[in-house]
């Protein structure tokens, strides 16, 4: 079943790939039933590693060394979920049948780069399939037409490939002290320690702090999410840059790279810098995407400041808070899309009262302010809980105020953005303006939905997701 | 020892050019240079394989696209890279310097650094890892390529478009 | 666990330190978006080579090479997107200094 995972999209590739040029501009239908079934896949199916054998000789091309565990669903259910949201917005707003055809594709490789990240054992399949993920994701910013699509990409690419230089330095130490590069290789490394393999496993650590735009590192996120085309900034947003930055921490932390002693702290305070630093520019931003960009990097510093808290309770804060930030985000940046798509700019000093002409979008915005806020009933506000809650009882008090002051900045720059855009008098400019086309509102409902959802439910996911577990 | 250690001193030597020189066809020869000087090496250290690529895929498919890059980019006379040689200069004199310093600084520490076991019966064919234990590096690089194929139509078959 | 390499392996990680720095100072040096792109393969050739060192002074050649072989085809497709964006980014602006294409603030 694993392989099959990252078989499925390759298969779906090709098929696209050898359609005729006429049916190219359905191409879109073949990407979202991929997503799609990942979904279904992710929440129904067991994954065991499936009896190549029967294939004979071919046994060995796709003798993948894989394992999904629990861990690897939340990721492949996430990036079902984020792909489904933003092909549906990629729907309505590309234009052009030949970018519509290269978002397909692209996005169909970064979701085999972002499984393969879910599923391996091995620090460099893990890197080879993070820069897959990356590069798909540096061409897909450039998809649009115009220059700061480019700067944005150069950012990105840039500093991707440093952060890949760092990984590989780590690998070749790996290698070099461990004699091997998978994980239990690299974890029995750690068990007893000596420089060289700190220094290495500290190298890892700086390469994902750079690829998740953890501050001091977190230049070039702003410009490639803004940037982009409105469907990718959701796909980016919702899950690539999480997949290829912090879905690798949080999978390496708790047992490969952190056992105890000074990787916590690091991670404690990276992850309550990056929190507060990216909260604090989100309250200084004008246009609605670098905002929203900033808030994504806060709330990651989050997911990392979870990690380094009390062990039992850690990494299900942290999974819990990368599936409710990925809804979440997904759905604001569709709601982004949707009023760029009528009102044709993004400066929210501009914008006004657009709730009352477009109150799907402003409604379900609404939703997802609150939940990101962590206010209850929603499903921001149990993440947040779980993370405060991590953090007090490792003793970490320090951390766990700075968690809850910084959730006040959040609320603040939030009802910020809605005051400003959604709130207030429709300004004359904007008396005109309809609600956005049913590529924008459904997968703003449906995520919505799933917010309230979760946050309603959660009592009930909870042993779930402790006891099943990562 | 002896050769290598030269080889490796060229090599150096050749990456310095490149990010000195102010005409940046010469830094592309330099890379390039670079490149086969580092092939040279992984072939004395026993990397076969990888040296090959890495002389015909580095030193001169990297090369071909820098230097297509650079002719398509290519607008100043050249009159102009005289006068903005000093000032690259300037910003540049305390490198050579600060790698010397690195060179001498290092070559005083002796501490002993622990290196795994080799593993007993020889590591094997690297084309036996390469295709049945490291399958999964293999698929990643056919994604990357088509990765690369769709960065190929999106970049260049733009431009065509704006030609018209 | 362990066997110690006297002098061998600091003799090639000073190259490789060597390497790194140059290719470090020349991405940073520069307002050239070429000169950035031939500083970032600097960077990645002398990440190769040390690639290359740990798998000899480790005895792992074979997987050490099977890493290399990726790290080239990866660096070659990076290679290609990055000359790309700066194609495009040359068309818009009509140059290739970094300072011209900076008018994304914050």
């Amino acid at each position: 079943m694993s392989d099959v995972i990252l078989l499925l999209p390759f298969a779906a590739l090709i098929v696209l790939n050898i359609l005729p040029r006429g049916a190219r501009a359905h191409a879109w239908i073949v990407a979202a039933a991929v997503f799609g079934l990942q979904t279904a896949a992710a929440i129904l199916l067991p994954f065991n590693v499936v009896d190549w054998s029967f294939l004979g000789p071919f046994e060995k091309v796709v003798g993948f060394t894989l394992r999904a565990d629990g861990l690897s669903v939340l990721l492949l259910l996430t990036a079902g979920i984020a792909g489904l949201a933003s092909i549906m917005v990629g729907r309505a707003s590309l234009g052009q049948p030949r970018a519509r055809f290269a978002f397909a594709n692209l996005v169909l490789i970064a979701l085999i780069g972002m499984n393969g990240i879910a599923m391996v054992r091995d620090l460099f399949s893990l890197y080879v399939f993070i820069e897959v993920t990356s590069v798909a994701a540096v061409i897909l910013v450039a998809l649009r037409d115009g220059e700061a699509a480019f700067e944005g990409a150069w950012k990105y690419l840039l500093l991707s490939a440093v952060a890949s230089v760092l990984m590989l330095a780590s690998v070749a130490l790996f290698l070099l002290t461990a004699g091997g590069v998978s994980f239990d290789e690299a974890a029995a490394a750690l068990a007893a320690p000596t420089p060289e393999v700190w220094i290495a496993a500290a190298l890892f650590l700086c390469g994902l702090f750079v690829k998740s735009a953890m501050v001091p590192f977190h230049g070039w996120l702003a410009d490639a999410y803004s940037e982009a085309p409105p469907a990718v900034s959701v796909f980016l947003a919702g899950i690539v840059t999480k997949a290829s930055g912090i879905f690798a921490l949080m999978r390496l932390a708790p047992g490969v790279l952190s056992p105890a002693g000074p990787g916590r702290m690091i991670l404690l305070v990276v992850g309550a810098a990056t929190a507060v630093g990216g909260a604090l520019l989100s309250l200084t931003q004008t246009d609605m995407k670098r905002m929203l960009a900033y808030s994504s990097v806060s709330q990651m510093g989050y997911i990392i400041m979870a990690l380094g808290g009390q062990p039992a309770l850690a990494l299900a804060a942290a999974a819990v808070h990368f599936f409710n930030h990925t809804v979440s985000k997904a759905q604001l940046f569709t709601n982004a899309a949707a009023v760029e798509s009528r009102l044709g700019t993004r400066d929210m000093d501009r914008m006004g009262g657009i709730a009352s002409r477009m109150p799907v979008t402003g409604g379900t915005s609404a939703v997802a302010t609150l939940s990101v806020a962590g206010l209850p009933p929603l499903a921001g506000f149990w993440s947040k809980l779980l993370i405060v809650i991590a953090l007090w009882n490792a003793g970490q008090v320090v951390f766990a105020v700075i968690a809850v002051l910084t959730s006040l900045v959040t609320l603040a720059y939030f009802l910020s953005l809605q005051r400003k855009v959604f709130f207030g008098t429709i300004l004359p400019e904007w008396s005109e303006v309809r609600e956005a086309g049913p590529g924008y509102v459904v997968p703003a409902l449906a995520l919505a939905a799933i917010t309230v959802a979760v946050g309603l439910g959660f009592p009930f996911l909870l042993p779930i997701l402790l006891g099943g577990g990562a | 020892m002896i050769v290598i250690t030269v080889v490796l001193v060229l090599m150096v030597l050749a990456a310095l050019w490149a990010s000195l020189t102010t005409l940046l066809l010469r830094a592309a020869i330099a890379l390039a240079l670079t490149s086969a000087m580092l092939a040279v090496v992984m072939y004395s250290l026993g990397a076969t394989l990888a040296a090959v690529l890495e002389l015909s895929v580095c030193a001169g498919l990297i090369s071909v696209v820098f230097v297509s890059v650079i002719s398509l980019t290519q607008r100043k006379p050249f009159k102009d890279y005289v006068t903005r040689r000093m000032s690259r200069m300037r910003r540049f004199w305390p490198l050579p310097l600060v790698l010397i310093a690195i060179g001498v600084a290092l070559s005083f520490v002796h501490a002993p650094v622990q290196v795994a076991l080799p593993l007993p019966g020889g590591d094997g064919d690297v084309r036996t890892v390469l295709w049945n234990l490291r399958q999964l590096d293999l698929f990643g690089q056919i994604l990357i390529l088509l990765a690369g194929v769709f960065g190929v139509l999106v970049f260049f078959k733009k431009e065509a478009k704006d030609g018209d | 666990m362990a066997i110690e390499i006297p002098q061998s392996f600091w003799l090639y990680f000073i190259f490789f330190i060597l390497l790194l720095v140059d290719g470090l100072w020349c991405m940073l040096a520069t307002y050239n978006l070429l000169r950035i792109l031939i500083g970032l393969e600097i960077l990645m050739k002398s990440v190769t080579f040390f690639l290359v060192v740990a798998g000899y002074l480790s005895g792992r050649m074979a997987l050490a090479q099977a890493m290399v072989i990726t790290v080239i085809v990866i660096e070659v497709v990076v290679v290609v997107a990055a000359a790309g964006i700066i194609l495009g980014l040359f068309r818009r602006n009509d140059s290739l200094n970094i300072r011209t294409t900076r008018n994304l603030k914050g």
